[in-house]
C-alpha cells in the first residue's frame, strides 16, 4: 500500500500544489491535451459586461488560424445576438490574454500571437459595457 | 438448560446481529482484511465507541420498509388511474421533474453504490451495519423515485431515458462528477462528503423544496415518495452527525483532514444545489419559498448552530462559506438564464416567468431582482415577442472541478463573471470560483481527467460535432419534444387541450404521446 506521510508540495506556476492520497500510485494522462483535438486546439473568449452570454465561449479552433479570423469568422457570429455587438469593434478593443494585458496582432495566426491550447481571452470594448447597466 | 427471556429486545439483537460480524481475525492481518482504512489518515483508536444512533436490525427495518412500500405503490395507483398528472397546476410543474428524474435520482443510485463498498471497508461493525442500511434505503429511493415519476412519462416529454442522460448530457454532468468524485474517495472521505456534507449539512435544501414543491403543485405521486423516504432521511442525517463526531473525537490528527474535506464538500454541494436553487424559483409554478429564504433557514441558521456545536472539537465553518451566503441573491437568476439560453441541449423547457411572477421575485430579491435580472427577462421577452427567441449557439466554458459553465459572478460584483485559471504540469485550467481552483490544487491528479462534456464534444467522442447530432444521437433528446422554448411546445399543447383550452393536437390521442417510449422505470 502507497502510503504518504503528509502532503508533497511543489512549486508550480507559484501556487502551492498538493497531491492525492491513493492506495497506489495515482496518475493519469490530462483528458484534454492538445493531441486529443485532432489538429485543433480549443481558445475561451469572453466579452466583458456582456452576460446575456452567461460564460466565455469555449471555441474549436485551428491553431494557424489568424487573430482577424478568430474574430470575423467566429468570435462574431457568436455574439451577434447581443444588440451591441454591431457596434463592437473587436480589433480596436482592449484585450487580456491569460489575465495579462495584450495587443493582438491581427494578421498573424493564434499560435504566433502566443494564445496557445485553452488559452483564455478577455475582450473589453470601451464604451460598450453591456444593457441595463449591469453588464448584461 | 431454561431461557427465561426467549424474546430479546431491540438493544440485545443488535448487540448479537452486530457482534457476529465482528469477530477478532486469527489467521489474517486485520488491515488485510480492511485494506482501504487507513491510507487516508484517519486514525481510529477504538472502534467500539461507535454509537449506531438508531440500533435498527434488519427483521425490524424489512418489516417497517415493507409496509411503508405497499402503502406508497398503493397511492402511485391510484394517481394513475384517476390521471392524476391533470391535477397539478400548471405542466410547466412537470419540468422539475425531468431535472430530478435524470440528475438526483440517479445519484440515489450512486449512493447505493458508495454505501455498498465502504459499507465493506471499516473494520468497525457498527459502521458496517450502518453503510449497509443506507444503501439498501438508497436504492429503494432510487427505484420508487423512477416509479412515482414513471406516470408522467406517458403524459409529458423528456422523461424517457434518464439513466442514459445521467451518463451523458452536459449539465448532468454536474451531479455525476459530484458523485463520482465522492465515490472514488476514501471511506472517510466519502461519509464525510455525502453522510455529512451532503445528507447532514445540505439535504434539507433538496428534499424539502422538492417535497413541498410536489405538494404545493398537486404532484401526490411525489409527494407520497417523499413522506416515505423521510424517516429514512431522519436516520441518514443522524448518521452523518454521528460519523463527523465519531472521527473527530478519535485523534486530534483527524481534524485538519476532516476539516479540508468540510470544506471541500460544502462547496461541492453549493454548486450542485444551484440547480435547485432555479428549480425551487423558476420551476415551480406554485412557489413554496425562495431558495434565498431556504438557504437562510436551513444553511445560515440550522448550519451555524451546527458550526457553533462543532467548534469545540476545532472544527470551523467551510471555507467561502461567505461567497455562498451572498450567492443567495443571485444564484437562482443566473442559473435559470444559462439554461434558458441553452435550451436546445437539455430534455426540459425553459421560460421567460410570468409578471406575477417576476413580481414576487421583486419582493423575495428586493436588493437584486429589479435591478439586475427583470430588465433581462423584458429584453428576452420582447426578442422572443419579436421572433427571435434567444438561444445561445456557442458552448460554454465549463469548470474543471464542478463541470457547471463558469458563469458565476464574483462577490459583491454581479457584472463581473467569476473566473479563475491556473498552469499545471503544462496544461491550463480553469474555474468557476476561487474555491473550485482550491480543490483542484489539492487533489490535481483526480480532476485533470475530468470528463469535460464541452470537450468531449469537441474532441469527436459524442457522436458528431454539431449540437444537434450530439443532442439527438448522443443525448437522446428528442428535438422539438423534450428541448427548447416551453410556449409552444409539445407539452403546452397538450397541457392546454387536457385543461380544454385548445383543441387536441393532431396525431395527438387523447391527448396523451402516441408513441410509448420507454418506461423511465
Amino acid at each position: 500500500m502507497l502510503k504518504r506521510a503528509g502532503p508533497v508540495t511543489h512549486k508550480n506556476n507559484k501556487v502551492m500544489i498538493m497531491s492525492v492520497n491513493a492506495l497506489y500510485d495515482y496518475k493519469f494522462e490530462p483528458r484534454d491535451k492538445v493531441e486529443n483535438f485532432n489538429g485543433m486546439q480549443l481558445v475561451y473568449v469572453q466579452w466583458a459586461g456582456h452576460l446575456m452570454f452567461c460564460a466565455p465561449f469555449a471555441l474549436l479552433v485551428k491553431p494557424d488560424m489568424s487573430f482577424r479570423a478568430l474574430i470575423d469568422d467566429v468570435l462574431k457570429p457568436a455574439v451577434a445576438a447581443h444588440p451591441q455587438s454591431v457596434k463592437a469593434d473587436f480589433l480596436e478593443a482592449q484585450w487580456e490574454l491569460n489575465g495579462e494585458s495584450f495587443t493582438p496582432n491581427a494578421d498573424a495566426s493564434l499560435v504566433d500571437n502566443g494564445i496557445d491550447h485553452k488559452s483564455m481571452l478577455v475582450v473589453t470594448t470601451p464604451g460598450l459595457d453591456g444593457m441595463f447597466n449591469t453588464g448584461y | 438448560m431454561a431461557v427465561k427471556n426467549k424474546k430479546l429486545n431491540l438493544k440485545d439483537k443488535y448487540q448479537y446481529l452486530t457482534r457476529d460480524m465482528a469477530w477478532e481475525p486469527t489467521y489474517q492481518k486485520k488491515e488485510d482484511i480492511y485494506p482501504d482504512e487507513s491510507f487516508e489518515g484517519i486514525k481510529i483508536v477504538d472502534w467500539s465507541q461507535w454509537e449506531d444512533p438508531f440500533r435498527l436490525t434488519m427483521d425490524a427495518y424489512w418489516k417497517y420498509q415493507a409496509e411503508k412500500e405497499k402503502k406508497l405503490y398503493a397511492i402511485f395507483d391510484a394517481f394513475a388511474q384517476n390521471n392524476g398528472h391533470q391535477n397539478i397546476t400548471d405542466a410547466r410543474y412537470v419540468n422539475a421533474l425531468k431535472l430530478f428524474l435524470t440528475g438526483v435520482s440517479p445519484l440515489e443510485h450512486a449512493a447505493f453504490q458508495g454505501y455498498s463498498k465502504v459499507g465493506r471497508q471499516f473494520s468497525g461493525a457498527g459502521a458496517r451495519v450502518a453503510c449497509q442500511m443506507q444503501a439498501i434505503d438508497e436504492l429503494r429511493h432510487s427505484q420508487t423515485q423512477q416509479h412515482a415519476m414513471s406516470h408522467y412519462n406517458k403524459h409529458f416529454n423528456g422523461l424517457h431515458d434518464a439513466a442514459h442522460m445521467h451518463d451523458r448530457v452536459w449539465f448532468l454532468s454536474v451531479p455525476k462528477s459530484f458523485f463520482d468524485d465522492a465515490r472514488t474517495a476514501g471511506p472517510f472521505e466519502f461519509l464525510t462528503a455525502i453522510s455529512f456534507s451532503f445528507e447532514y449539512v445540505l439535504t434539507n435544501l433538496l428534499f424539502v423544496p422538492f417535497m413541498s414543491g410536489a405538494a404545493y403543485n398537486n404532484d401526490m405521486a411525489t409527494v407520497t415518495f417523499g413522506f416515505s423516504a423521510q424517516s429514512d432521511e431522519a436516520r441518514h442525517m443522524t448518521l452523518g452527525l454521528e460519523v463527523i463526531k465519531f472521527i473527530l473525537e478519535q485523534h486530534e490528527d483527524n481534524v485538519p483532514i476532516v476539516q479540508r474535506w468540510i470544506d471541500k464538500w460544502f462547496w461541492r454541494g453549493f454548486r450542485l444545489l444551484s440547480l435547485v436553487s432555479m428549480m425551487m424559483d423558476y420551476m415551480l409554478p406554485k412557489k413554496v419559498m425562495s431558495w434565498a429564504e431556504a438557504w437562510e433557514v436551513y444553511y445560515e441558521q440550522n448550519g451555524g448552530a451546527l458550526f457553533k456545536d462543532l467548534e469545540r472539537y476545532g472544527i470551523r465553518p467551510p471555507k467561502y462559506e461567505d461567497v455562498a451566503n451572498e450567492a443567495k441573491h443571485h444564484l437562482s437568476h443566473q442559473l435559470w438564464t444559462t439554461f434558458y439560453q441553452y435550451s436546445q441541449a437539455t430534455n426540459f423547457h425553459t421560460w421567460i416567468p410570468t409578471e406575477e411572477e417576476m413580481d414576487w421575485m421583486s419582493e423575495k430579491y428586493p436588493d437584486t431582482f429589479d435591478k439586475y435580472y427583470r430588465p433581462r427577462y423584458e429584453f428576452l421577452a420582447k426578442e422572443h415577442a419579436e421572433g427571435r427567441r434567444y438561444y445561445n449557439n456557442t458552448l460554454p466554458q465549463l469548470c474543471q472541478v464542478c463541470q457547471v459553465p463558469t458563469l458565476f459572478t464574483e462577490k459583491g460584483d454581479a457584472t463581473k463573471l467569476s473566473h479563475r485559471q491556473i498552469e499545471h504540469e503544462g496544461e491550463r485550467y480553469h474555474f468557476c470560483s476561487e474555491a473550485c481552483c482550491d480543490i483542484f490544487k489539492d487533489e490535481p491528479e483526480k480532476y485533470v481527467q475530468a470528463w469535460l462534456p464541452v470537450h468531449q464534444i469537441y474532441q469527436g467522442n459524442c457522436e458528431g460535432g454539431d449540437v444537434e447530432t450530439v443532442v439527438q444521437n448522443y443525448y437522446h433528446i428528442n428535438i422539438g419534444e423534450d428541448n427548447f422554448e416551453y410556449v409552444g411546445s409539445p407539452d403546452h399543447k397538450r397541457w392546454q387541450f387536457i385543461k380544454g383550452m385548445a383543441p387536441q393536437q393532431k396525431g395527438d390521442d387523447q391527448a396523451e404521446k402516441t408513441v410509448q417510449k420507454p418506461n423511465a422505470a
